[in-house]
């Protein structure tokens, strides 16, 4: 026996590390037909440990001080040995984590990986991103910028809206009556410890979910009925080393495009570094126009789309709030006997071609000031597109039920089509 | 004929807003790679600029990469200090500076990354005179601006002409700027000398800009590289699934 094994034996008699390893990596076995829209799960993983890491070193530097905040960035990206990298490392990497989320939440509306018995596994997931985007909020506003201040100024405003307990919920967010030095501070310490834990444990649970029920794959069949005399899927290969591989390549192709953005457009136009953050926060100077970065951009669009009623903006808020929350109920709206788009009828590829348009143009509506469409009488354009695109975005969920039973779907096949 | 009188014929709204809105701006004629022009524009910086502006988060030493030397910079572009390793600070108070001009003037450090080299470019070549303010000066990209014309010496007084003219959407006022009197540079000279500035200034905003291309190149060529052979090992692996 060599040393290794040796060693290898003396850990496994006292933690489960072969078996683990087995389990999780070199005997999972996965469909052997994931196509390109499987690259995006890993990539969210590798994005996941970038940030992480980038995050470290930022915080090595950064101050969460309102009289220092602003210059310690400028600091980071002048003086700090490599700061520069760190931080458009981290700032492209809060962009491109929402790009490989989303594409892989588009995935799973494409081959239904919400359907059971996958349901748990899609609702981590949407806990996941909920979780995201509470930690890009807490982390825009970090670096202190006219965006940073104005943007957590709107979405904690957005709370007040909600009745009764709206302001004293603002309040105790904000710990003070605006964004202030006590909400810098505050919104520091969840950003680095206290979402990350949480981001990182989902993650977990999201993988070990995964790993009970065993991959979806772009035919929406189950590999698990159809196995070998020795137990194992016959259309299924095991992870390692067939994905470790295939994966690679893609991290390879994924860090090109990150490497393009952060050393030749790091601003992205505008995009992933707004100009208006380049000047340090000031209370007493409302920017003409705020907007959010580009990823809350549909829901913002959703929220300035929804008029006052009854004396209070709350509709809008409460509008946002469905917008995200909805996806929890997917597992439960989706009646096709097929899980597959393959197999799928024309009203769901409509419905789904739909939805994708309107999260797309409600996200650059979000970007853009309400009147640079013009005025239809005393409505923006931008604000009736964003109304008719909210209702398309809304109709994808809550028709479901009813269009995806009315389908006309094909039968699925017996194995896996490559 | 002078050039600034031609160039400028510009599109403003009734009521501007915002410094700046519907402004068309004119293109910076930058090359970031230009040395020379750096260096003239950081001279023109430390001059002009420096006495009310600020730029807190550069430091003096980091002109050095505009292939100054340290002793250059310490006998030509040191005057609010003796130590080059120290920031670009000035004197003036702000609270004095927002009791002078309205508003204390803006640290400079970032300004190229907020308003762009074309605004900047575009800024400071419209000031013209104008009696209704404070300070005698009024600009085009930036109405009612808080700051007087610095360079006007250099530019010479520029005076602005408004037509209505009928458009579209009813009639717009259309301003057109002209030299009054001319100032110790030609327009074309002028021109060279903003332009250097705004060259300065993007530099300033982000002295990483060139080193961080440069280190882009070989990253992507090494990403480029290093597909090859794990393309080939994914091949290789996968050539007996089915």
């Amino acid at each position: 026996m060599s040393k290794a094994q040796a060693l290898l034996n003396w850990i496994d008699d006292r933690f489960p590390l072969t078996a683990l390893w087995k389990e999780h990596v070199s005997e999972y076995y996965a469909p052997k037909n994931f196509n390109f829209w499987y690259f995006f799960g890993s990539l969210a993983m590798l994005v996941l440990v970038i940030q992480i890491v980038s995050g470290i070193f930022l915080t090595m530097n950064y101050k969460p001080d309102a009289s220092q905040a602003f210059q310690s960035v400028e600091y980071i990206m002048r003086d700090v040995e490599g700061g520069w990298l760190i931080r458009y490392i981290h700032s492209t990497g809060a962009s491109m984590f929402f790009i490989v989320v989303y594409l892989h939440m588009f995935r799973g509306l494409l081959y239904g990986s919400y359907r059971k018995p996958r349901e748990l596994l899609w609702l981590f997931g949407v806990v996941i991103y909920l979780c995201l985007m509470a930690e890009a909020f807490f982390g825009y506003l970090l670096p202190w910028g006219q965006m940073s201040y104005w943007g957590a100024q709107v979405i904690v405003n957005l709370f007040g809206a909600i009745p009764f307990i709206g302001e004293p919920l603002a309040v105790w967010i904000r710990g003070d009556y605006v964004i202030s030095d006590a909400t810098l501070n505050r919104f520091f310490a969840f950003h680095v410890i206290a979402i990350p834990l949480a981001l990182l444990g989902l993650v977990v649970a999201h993988l070990l979910a995964l790993h009970e029920v065993g991959s979806n794959n772009p035919d929406g069949i189950e590999i698990k009925k159809r196995k070998d005399a020795s137990g194992k899927p016959l259309d299924g290969i095991p992870f390692h080393p067939y994905y470790t591989i295939k994966d690679t390549v893609g991290v390879v192709v994924f860090l090109a495009v990150f490497s393009f953005i952060v050393f030749f457009t790091p601003e992205m136009g505008g995009y992933f570094l707004e100009h208006n953050n380049f000047i340090p926060a000031d209370s007493l100077k409302t920017p003409p126009h705020i907007a959010p970065v580009w990823y809350f951009t549909p829901y913002y669009a959703m929220l300035r789309a929804v008029p006052a009623f009854l004396h209070t903006q709350f509709w809008g808020v409460a509008v946002m709030g469905a917008a995200v929350l909805i996806f929890f109920f997917l597992p439960w709206l989706d009646r096709s006997p097929v899980k597959s788009i393959r197999y799928k009828g024309p009203y769901y590829k409509i419905a789904l071609t739909l939805f994708v348009i309107s999260f797309l143009i409600l996200g650059w509506l979000g970007t853009q000031p309400t009147d640079f469409l013009g005025r239809i009488g005393k409505t923006e354009w931008a604000v009736l597109l964003a109304r008719l695109f909210t209702l398309v975005y809304f109709a994808f969920f809550l028709a479901m039920p009813w269009y995806s039973r009315l389908d006309k779907t094909k039968p699925e096949p017996e194995r896996v089509t490559g | 004929m002078n050039r600034a009188a031609l160039l400028i014929l510009l599109l403003l709204p009734f009521a501007p807003l915002a410094a700046g809105e519907e402004m068309k701006l004119e293109r910076a004629p930058i090359d970031p790679q230009d040395a020379v022009s750096l260096q003239r524009g950081a001279k023109v910086f430390v001059n002009y600029c420096l006495n009310c502006h600020s730029a807190e988060n550069m430091r003096y030493q980091r002109l050095s990469d505009l292939g100054l030397t340290e002793a250059q910079i310490r006998d030509n572009l040191l005057f609010a200090t003796d130590k080059v390793g120290d920031t670009m600070t000035v004197a003036m108070r702000r609270k004095d500076a927002k009791v002078w001009f309205g508003v204390a003037p803006p640290d400079l450090t970032v300004i190229a990354r907020s308003r762009g080299a074309d605004w900047l470019y575009t800024y400071l070549r419209t000031f013209y005179r104008d009696d209704s303010r404070d300070t005698g000066w009024n600009n085009l990209a930036f109405p009612s601006v808080g700051m007087p014309h610095v360079l006007y010496e250099l530019q010479g007084v520029q005076v602005v002409k408004i037509e209505e003219q009928k458009s579209e959407h009813g009639t717009e006022s259309v301003k057109t700027l002209s030299l009054q009197s001319a100032g110790k540079l030609s327009p074309q000279e002028y021109d060279q000398l903003t332009a250097d500035l705004v060259n300065y200034l993007v530099f300033m905003g982000e002295p990483a800009h060139l080193s961080r291309q440069r280190i882009g190149y070989a990253v992507l060529i090494f990403l480029g590289v290093l597909f090859i052979p794990v393309y080939l090992l994914k091949k290789d692996y996968w050539k007996d699934v089915h």
